[in-house]
């Protein structure tokens, strides 16, 4: 199977007044069709900064990317922002959904800026949201859905327009444990059902634990990258936990 | 047309979220563009009410006067003399193809009595020509005819002024007046014309024939049996007026034989020059206020540009989102300018509906004609949808370079 992402001694630099800064310090990987990725390090590791070149976001300062074949380095602004339109999803710690704003027509997003016909359009979010379990709560706002709900609404937006990948940057670092088990479930699924490539960035490693593969990044580099031999399932672990843990203490419960 | 529509969409919800916000920012341009239309309605009304006189003292009209010449070195000034007859009339309208109708006048002071009632006005002597040239229509009765003034018939028309000073609600036609002693039989009465441009009231006259009047009532200077007051002269067109005026000077002249190195013993007015000077004062006056109401409309349009520059910076995420999920540079752009011609555009169509209530009010409580034209109102929609555009540019531009990385994490 052909690699999704391939990337050859990529380096960024960031210039800090004077001082330049080397964030990424030669970064060569690759990724295969429907993986499964954690991406894991301290901060500082330079996690976001290969994030924002992965998502093309950013360029790189020297070095190469592939993304499902085809290079990225000399593309335009308006070349990058159609790449991330229909081959990349992104899902945020923060959700990152339009305030007043219905469920629907934040999953629809993506889609507005597509050639689909408005009927089409609302089919397809539609569907997305009956993937992640929220068929009925379309025209809600996101402040009336609970923190795992906008998360999966946020999923929903990011695997609406059939992404090759999706990249989610600490997804569930502002959830409880047991919604945070919610999300890695919808992930695997995703991953296994649809065989969407998924690059899962968190530095908690429990979560680090539902990928198939798991690298570490440290001061620019790759420190390891390895093969998780048997991965967790989310949606037993979750099945696991004590059934409706009193309120007060879901905030602080700890994964064992 | 499809992006048009929901670019549209999010403009509209995204002006209802900051409902208070929108509608005072809307209010500046509302404010620009009523004052405009008003200011417009009234300049231009005003416009209208002296192309109105213009027309009520009669189209394309020529005034030829008697005098200045000089005997022995003492000039006489303008109608000091009569030098005009009624044949140099019937020589006008006979050979000079550029005119359309020829009227001699003979203008005098009189008292006029009927019964218990006077009333001193102006008669004038004129014939019936005089009615084409200055557009006269009865209001009752007739006017005389061609054969009164060569019979010198006594009958009279009275302005309205003058009916209702001496008959007051009574019907005039057929009663007899007596003027400077002399009776006349009322034979009709005219159509009201209201001011002249210079502020008379042109009703407060009596038309008698000119032989009548030169005969019995005005008579002056019995030397020539045949001089008249004035010419009024009525050119076949606006274009014919200087052909006209030049084929009478020439035929005048050529009658009064004047030498050439003497000087007109007439002088010839167009009067409809002058009052256009008139017209022209106001027209300026219109385009003045319609300028000075246009500034408020740039102090609209900087409102919005303010108050766009602030929602960019409030939507940074969300501008940083859409970035992210695929909107191009000239998504955004549309976006937030879309957003800024519906404000400029909402406010224009508020604005235009109070622009015209406002001429509407100036009319009726200041008495002042307001007219507002189909253009006015299209241009003032015109010119708010442009003011939305040209200062909701720079912040939507502002808006489409963002840096999608800074742009999403922004606090």
């Amino acid at each position: 199977m052909p690699d999704v992402i391939e990337t050859t001694d990529l380096v960024r630099d960031f210039q800090l007044g004077e001082i330049p800064v080397h964030v990424l310090k030669g970064i060569t990987f690759r990724i295969e069709r429907g993986d499964f990725v954690a991406i894991m390090g301290p901060s500082g590791s330079g996690k976001s900064t290969l994030m924002n070149i992965l998502g093309c976001l950013d360029k790189p300062t020297s070095g190469t990317y592939k993304l499902d074949g085809a290079g990225i380095g000399d593309l335009t602004r308006d070349q990058l922002a159609e790449i991330r339109n229909k081959k990349i999803g992104f899902v945020f710690q923060q959700f990152n959904l339009l305030a007043r704003t219905s469920a629907l027509e934040n999953v629809e997003l993506p889609l507005l800026y597509t050639d689909l016909p408005a009927r089409e359009r609302r089919e397809k979010a539609l569907k997305a949201l009956q993937t992640v379990g929220l068929g009925d709560r379309g025209q809600h706002q996101p402040s009336q859905l609970s923190g795992g709900q906008q998360q999966r609404v946020a999923i929903a937006r990011a695997m609406v327009n059939s992404p090759k990948i999706i990249l989610a940057d600490e997804p569930t670092g502002a959830l409880d444990s047991r919604t945070s088990l919610e999300i890695m479930a919808i992930f695997q699924r995703l991953n296994r059902d649809d065989g969407i490539t998924i690059l899962l960035v968190t530095h908690d490693a429990n979560m680090a634990s539902y990928a198939n593969r798991k690298i570490n990044l440290k001061d620019g580099r790759i420190e390891s990258n390895q093969v998780i031999v048997a991965p967790h399932d989310a949606q037993t672990d979750r099945a696991a936990l004590p059934q409706e843990l009193p309120a007060a203490t879901k905030e602080v419960e700890v994964r064992q | 047309m499809n992006k048009l529509l929901s670019s549209l969409r999010i403009a509209l919800r995204a002006l209802r979220v900051n409902r208070a916000r929108s509608a005072l920012t809307m209010l500046g341009i509302i404010i620009g563009v009523a004052a405009v239309i008003a200011m417009v309605g009234v300049g231009s009304g005003a416009t209208a009410r002296i192309q109105d006189q213009i027309q009520s003292i009669g189209s394309n009209l020529i005034i030829v006067l008697p005098g200045s010449i000089s005997t022995n070195g003492v000039r006489l000034g303008s109608g000091g003399v009569s030098t005009l007859t009624e044949d140099d009339a019937k020589a006008i309208a006979a050979e000079c193809p550029a005119v359309a109708a020829v009227a001699p006048t003979l203008r005098g002071g009189v008292q006029i009595v009927f019964g218990s009632a006077n009333w001193a006005t102006s008669a004038q002597g004129v014939t019936p020509a005089y009615t084409i040239i200055r557009d006269l229509t009865m209001k009752s009765g007739q006017f005389f005819t061609d054969q009164d003034v060569d019979a010198g018939a006594k009958v009279a028309v009275l302005g309205e002024t003058v009916a209702q000073n001496l008959f007051g609600g009574a019907e005039p036609t057929g009663q007899v007046i007596i003027v400077k002693n002399v009776p006349f039989t009322v034979s009709g009465v005219l159509t009201p014309k209201g001011q002249s441009p210079t502020g008379q009231d042109q009703d407060d006259v009596i038309l008698l024939p000119i032989s009548s009047a030169r005969q019995k009532v005005i008579g002056r200077n019995r030397a020539n049996a045949k001089s008249v007051g004035t010419l009024m002269v009525q050119a076949g067109s606006p274009d014919q007026m200087d052909q006209a005026l030049s084929e009478m000077t020439t035929l005048l002249r050529e009658r009064h034989r004047i030498q050439p190195e003497h000087e007109d013993d007439f002088t010839v007015r167009n009067l409809t020059e002058v009052f256009a000077a008139q017209e022209t004062s106001a027209q300026v006056m219109s385009i003045l206020l319609g300028a000075i109401a246009s500034v408020s409309l740039i102090v609209g349009g900087i409102g919005i540009m303010n108050i766009m520059l602030v929602s960019v910076t409030e939507r940074t995420r969300e501008i940083g989102l859409r970035q992210a999920v695929g909107a191009r540079t000239q998504d955004i752009l549309s976006q937030f300018l879309v957003e800024a011609v519906t404000l400029s555009l909402l406010g224009g169509i508020i604005g235009i509906v109070v622009g015209l209530a406002a001429s509407a009010l100036i009319s009726y409580f200041a008495e002042w004609t307001t007219k507002v034209s189909v253009f006015s109102v299209l241009l003032a929609f015109m010119f708010s949808a442009l003011v939305g555009v040209f200062f909701g540019y720079y912040p939507a531009r502002k808006a489409a370079y963002l840096d999608p990385i800074e742009a999403l994490h922004y606090e």
